[in-house]
């Protein structure tokens, strides 16, 4: 065909067989607000054709100035603040903070306070992953499976509701201890639960594994190699999906993780399939952490008997004028709990890998007393999907656009603890 | 690995360079002059014995007067963990990049930038990443004001009757 002779109109219309095929990139925003971005990040994706080229991230759509908060308030004000982190297991930023602060204080909990948060901590994860898995396979159009998990986050929300009345906005650890003890029959309610959570397992496994058009979308996309993994600080199953075999739980035990059995599940390719795989092995391997930490749990005190650090029971804050000033004495403005100068940086495994929280004590003006602050001068967590939003221009260059959906699926971002 | 150790380490390998211990409790730490980090960093990454091929954190504090950028650096190789420490005065914040040694570090310092103002000498893509780019000052600074407006909207009522559009219903 003559060029020359075609009207304008003709010129818009490409055929296959025409020899010059006019390509040019395309800029496509994916967010802020986009129903596969969990939370509100924004992606912008260079695309030539449907190949991915390059992309930008955006995030602080959701920053709440977590750290300029803590330095506002007491030590024990700022776990209502570590609630908002990572909203899916919120247990698991309590006990990171409160051991980071115990940590300057110094202190060590009784046996049957560690076994309590171990206890708090796993029922956390497995909700932390379950919710993970069934987003990312609900985005993929596995509807079922999302129901079905969500089902079993349900049981286990259920026994943190037990614990400290509240959901997900849970405040359930204080520094030096817990609130309260578990309530009569929890770890019967807990033996129900992980039932329920391994005939779901089963299910989700003979629904997705084998799943040929799961495969398909999920192996080879969204590769991330050890090398590059550990160059990117990746931590928890993101990093363990590709070969290395990294748990805060094994490498610095914390609480009692040492005194029962369990093993750290390791994928080989570092694909979104293998994030999957080290996800769903990883709740079965929680499931029997409590089980063991059911049977073993020891009787005795849950907080540290000082009454400089906890409050009183409220049957002494109510019922005697010593337990009523002890409560005033950590309670009233210009009181509370005193942390001796100093710095710590605590890590604890987080559903999405290392959570890390560097608090430093110092001496504020004005408020100084004996070398102690009432106040954190400084609480910085170390957000651990962080650092996979930061690599996820290297994860998804070179994959389909499509494929970007199950990679930010099965990185696990949490809004609440990227953005702070 | 204590940090004793680690510091001798150094000081055996950079004889020219002033580090110093920083002994604070529990977590005690190695002072590194700033415009060496780089040097410092790349050593600690690629000496067999060390290894430190993960930065886990990398946080800035104000320690009025002076901001100290703390690096947590980790082994997977040697399963050590061990603390660094910039010190830099607060008029000029400057401190050499360490993104081309550990990748993340490109966020964590863009992130030390935005909230506390540290310039990250060197860094490919240094912008704010939590505060809108329109943002003035930087929140974690122990001497920030929060400004007066932003984008037109008052941001700070110290009293519900200094409201002018509800002045007059409140007695």
């Amino acid at each position: 065909m003559d060029t020359k002779t075609a009207s304008p109109e003709k010129e818009f219309f490409f055929t296959a067989t025409e020899p010059e095929f006019r390509t040019q990139e395309m800029l496509l925003n994916m967010g802020p607000s986009h129903p596969a971005m969990h939370g509100i990040v924004k992606i912008a994706v260079k695309l030539q054709g449907e190949l991915v080229v390059d992309a930008d991230i955006e995030i602080g759509y959701l920053h709440r100035a977590f750290e300029k908060s803590c330095e506002a308030c007491t030590w024990n004000q700022a776990i209502i603040y570590t609630d908002r982190l990572n909203y899916v297991s919120p247990i698991i930023n309590n006990v990171g903070y409160c051991m980071a602060v115990e940590k300057l204080l110094g202190v060590e909990i009784p046996p049957r306070g560690q076994y309590i948060r171990t206890l708090l901590c796993e029922v956390s994860r497995v909700a932390d992953h379950l919710t993970c898995v069934a987003a990312a396979a609900m985005e993929l159009g596995a509807m079922t499976v999302f129901l079905y998990m969500m089902k079993g986050r349900e049981y286990l929300y259920e026994l943190l509701e037990d614990f400290c009345g509240a959901r997900v906005t849970t405040t359930a650890v204080r520094v030096g201890g817990q609130p309260a003890d578990l309530p009569e029959g929890w770890t019967e309610k807990l033996t129900r639960a992980i039932k329920e959570v391994r005939v779901i397992l089963k299910e989700c496994h003979a629904l997705l594994t084998c799943n040929r058009i799961f495969y398909d979308r999920v192996r080879g996309t969204g590769v991330m190699k050890a090398d590059d993994a550990m160059n990117w600080g990746f931590t928890g199953p993101c990093l363990r999906a590709a070969g290395v075999d990294y748990d805060v739980r094994k490498y610095f035990p914390y609480l009692v993780y040492d005194q029962v059995d369990w093993a750290i599940p390791v994928g080989t390719q570092g694909d979104n399939y293998d994030r999957y795989l080290v996800r769903m092995e990883e709740m079965e391997q929680s499931c029997r952490i409590l089980e063991q930490c059911a049977k073993k749990i020891p009787n005795g005190p849950h907080s540290v008997q000082d009454k400089r650090i906890m409050l009183p029971d409220k049957k002494d804050t109510y019922g005697n004028i010593e337990g009523l000033m002890n409560h005033f004495k950590l309670i009233m403005h210009g009181h509370g709990i005193r942390v001796p100068v100093g710095e710590a940086y605590q890590a604890v495994e987080a559903g999405n890998g290392e959570l890390g929280f560097y608090v430093v004590s110092y001496p504020i003006e004005g408020e100084e007393k004996d070398g102690c602050a009432s106040r954190p001068w400084k609480a910085r967590c170390r957000p651990p999907c962080f650092h996979f939003v930061a690599a996820l221009p290297d994860m998804i260059k070179g994959d389909m656009v499509a494929d970007v959906i199950p990679t930010f699926g099965s990185i696990n971002m949490i809004g609440g603890e990227l953005d702070r | 690995m204590t940090t004793e150790e680690l510091l001798e380490i150094l000081k055996a390998k950079f004889p020219g360079l002033a580090f110093e211990l920083a002994a604070t409790k529990p977590d005690s730490a190695i002072r590194v002059p700033a415009e060496k980090i780089g040097e410092v960093a790349a050593f600690l990454r690629d000496e067999p014995t060390l290894r430190f091929d993960m930065l886990m954190c990398l946080s800035a504090v104000d320690r009025k007067g002076s901001f100290e950028v703390v690096y947590h650096i980790f082994s997977m190789t040697n399963g050590h963990r061990s603390v660094l420490k910039v010190f830099v005065p607060t008029e000029k914040p400057q401190v050499p990049t360490v993104g081309h040694i550990w990748r993340t570090a490109e966020w964590h310092e863009r992130e030390a930038f935005d909230l506390m103002g540290v310039e990250f000498v060197g860094h490919p893509d240094l912008r704010r990443i939590l505060l809108p780019d329109d943002w003035e000052g930087h929140p974690l600074r122990k001497d920030y004001k929060t400004a007066e407006e932003y984008q037109g909207l008052r941001t700070a009522y110290d009293n519900l009757n200094d409201t002018p559009d509800l002045a007059w219903e409140l007695p």
